[in-house]
């Protein structure tokens, strides 16, 4: 297939413009024809991950491109970064990585990307409408705005997401268009109770499932008996995409685009069918943490980034608690949550019980945990999946209630719930 | 002379090196040492191999966005395969084959390659790899003598 270009296209990657469009265009129309689009699109939003600071040949691509004068013709914001700004010298990161993890953010923002700085920008004011077509880099930002929002965008990786943000043009591919939306894996919940699915830690043990069972594929949840909230759903996409590869899922009578079962997979049929019961839940929650005994050295929870909303929540569950001197309390989350966390006067709660709340960065993503944290209890499926792996540290998934109970205590411990007994 | 068997061309260029063959996919990020080249993977079958300066013939990645950060970081440190040969498009080594011509004039050739001509490849042998995404089997003596 030759690809289509526009007057607009080809005036960009000619040099009508600054030679960093070019470069930018240039990459964008070569893996257009690596993938085989007919054309390219319009883009009115994109969410940027490569000011994420991975190596020398990195940070030289992002100085080139405003060397060479590039600069976002969209609204565009920037994903958590390598480095809290502000606060990491309170954390053994090392100087020579800080010293290059800002030169990187400082490109970014010298393209004009805001610095929101979080894997959560649908929680901020650039949160796009249903059916807007944008080039969104992060696996569980995908997840989200693709499924929960109804927005458009493919898996942007890093180098390419920023070349969609300066051109306002991607190739015509993938999730972008409506028939590759369709639902292909059906996974049916079978007699779970609703106890089950009322308990946060239901839904990254479902992600979890839902990951490993459909790869790349688009699954389909059919038979939830509750409307799940906002948070809930974020924890399920963050699972799913990375326990699997999962950049749009659906949940029939839920999600915008599964009005029902018919509707979701476009009058074909499902390619695969999972059953999920009782049993495959709890076996995949208890595999989920590669630690063992009750030993804790840090509650990590704010992957993604802490919402208000989980703010309320946890500064209601820790009210006149004070967590043990032995054990951390981290929460990670961005300066705008931050900044609306303490207008709702919910930050001298956490101060009283000990918490630390750290900006923009995460463990995942900043050189920050000192040696001796070497056992970490989080409520996320996400971090549950790379820190074994990334930070080659043991975790305990459990829900906020036991990461508040744990901390207080200064071990390990577990409610009295469907997931323990 | 007749190819042994032609790719289809996701980056194009000109190559000639021993291949080192796999069926199981890589994931870049810590899977290649982008320093010196090595498969680090310890789960890998090529675990210990040095895939720098060779044709790396792999059917996909996986890890997607840090597959093509690492890649090109390699590219800079003169440590990254030669060519790639997949059993498909991966889009995520074509990025960064493409980024690595856009920086440093030097893309990595990716070609990719039916199954059936996939399965055709062994370790150790010396390849032959066209602009037009011809492959041929040359002989090891034949190699050592240019």
């Amino acid at each position: 297939m030759t690809l289509d270009l526009t007057r607009e296209d080809r005036n960009m990657l000619e040099g009508g413009y600054d030679p960093g469009v070019a470069m930018a265009m240039s990459i964008i129309t070569r893996m257009a024809e690596v993938s085989g689009a007919a054309c390219l699109i319009d883009i009115s939003a994109a969410h940027i991950d490569s000011a994420l600071f991975m190596g020398d040949a990195t940070l030289e691509f992002a100085e080139r491109l405003v060397e060479l004068g590039a600069k976002v013709r969209v609204p565009t914001s920037l994903n958590v970064s390598g480095l809290d700004e502000a606060g990491w010298r309170e954390w053994p990161v090392p100087e020579a990585y800080a010293e290059k993890a800002l030169r990187q953010m400082a490109a970014y923002q010298r393209m004009g990307c805001t610095p929101t700085w979080t894997c959560a920008p649908y929680q901020t004011e650039f949160r796009p409408q249903f059916g807007q077509q944008i080039a969104w880099g992060e696996s569980n930002a995908i997840a989200f705005v693709n499924s929960v929002v109804g927005a458009r965008t493919e898996r942007y990786p890093d180098l390419l997401d920023i070349c969609a943000a300066i051109t306002g043009r991607v190739p015509a591919i993938g999730l972008h268009l409506l028939e590759n939306r369709r639902g292909q894996i059906l996974l049916r919940l079978e007699h779970v109770p609703r106890s089950m699915q009322d308990s946060s830690i239901f839904y990254p043990v479902l992600g979890t499932i839902m990951g490993r069972a459909a790869g790349e594929r688009v699954p389909v949840v059919d038979g939830l008996d509750i409307t799940p909230n906002e948070d809930q759903l974020k924890a399920l996409g963050a699972a799913a995409a990375s326990a699997g590869g999962v950049a749009l899922y659906h949940l029939v009578g839920l999600t915008p685009e599964a009005p029902s079962l018919q509707a979701v997979f476009q009058g074909l049929l499902p390619e695969e069918e999972v059953k999920i019961n009782e049993d495959l839940l709890v076996t995949t929650y208890r595999g989920l943490s590669s630690a063992s005994g009750n030993r804790l050295d840090m509650v990590a929870v704010g992957c993604p980034h802490f919402s208000l909303a989980e703010f309320q929540q946890l500064v209601s569950i820790i009210k006149g608690k004070r967590r043990h001197p032995d054990v951390q309390f981290l929460v990670t989350t961005n300066r705008f949550m931050v900044g609306k966390a303490w207008e709702a006067g919910y930050l001298d709660a956490l101060h009283e019980f000990g918490a630390r709340v750290s900006l923009d960065a995460c463990i995942l993503t900043s050189p920050m945990l000192p040696p001796e944290i070497q056992v970490i209890l989080t409520n996320s499926g996400k971090y549950t999946y790379y820190t074994p792996g990334l930070l080659n540290r043991q975790v305990f998934l459990g829900s906020l209630e036991e990461c508040v109970d744990s901390a207080v205590e200064g071990r390990l411990v577990r409610e009295d719930s469907v997931w323990n007994r | 002379m007749e190819p042994m068997m032609v790719g289809r061309v996701v980056v194009a260029g000109e190559v000639r090196g021993h291949v080192l063959v796999s069926l199981e996919p890589i994931s870049f990020w810590g899977g290649y040492d982008q320093a010196t080249g090595e498969i680090i993977d310890r789960r890998h079958p090529l675990t210990g191999q040095m895939a720098a300066g060779k044709i790396l013939a792999i059917p996909y990645t996986r890890g997607s966005s840090t597959t093509t950060a690492v890649l090109l970081e390699s590219v800079k440190e003169g440590k990254s395969p030669a060519a790639i040969l997949t059993s498909g498009v991966d889009r995520f080594l074509a990025l960064a084959s493409i980024v690595a011509d856009e920086m440093y004039a030097r893309p990595i050739p990716i070609l990719a390659l039916e199954p059936g001509d996939f399965l055709k490849l062994h370790s150790g042998q010396v390849l032959r790899i066209t602009l037009d995404g011809r492959i041929f089997f040359v002989d090891a003596d034949d190699h050592l003598k240019d």
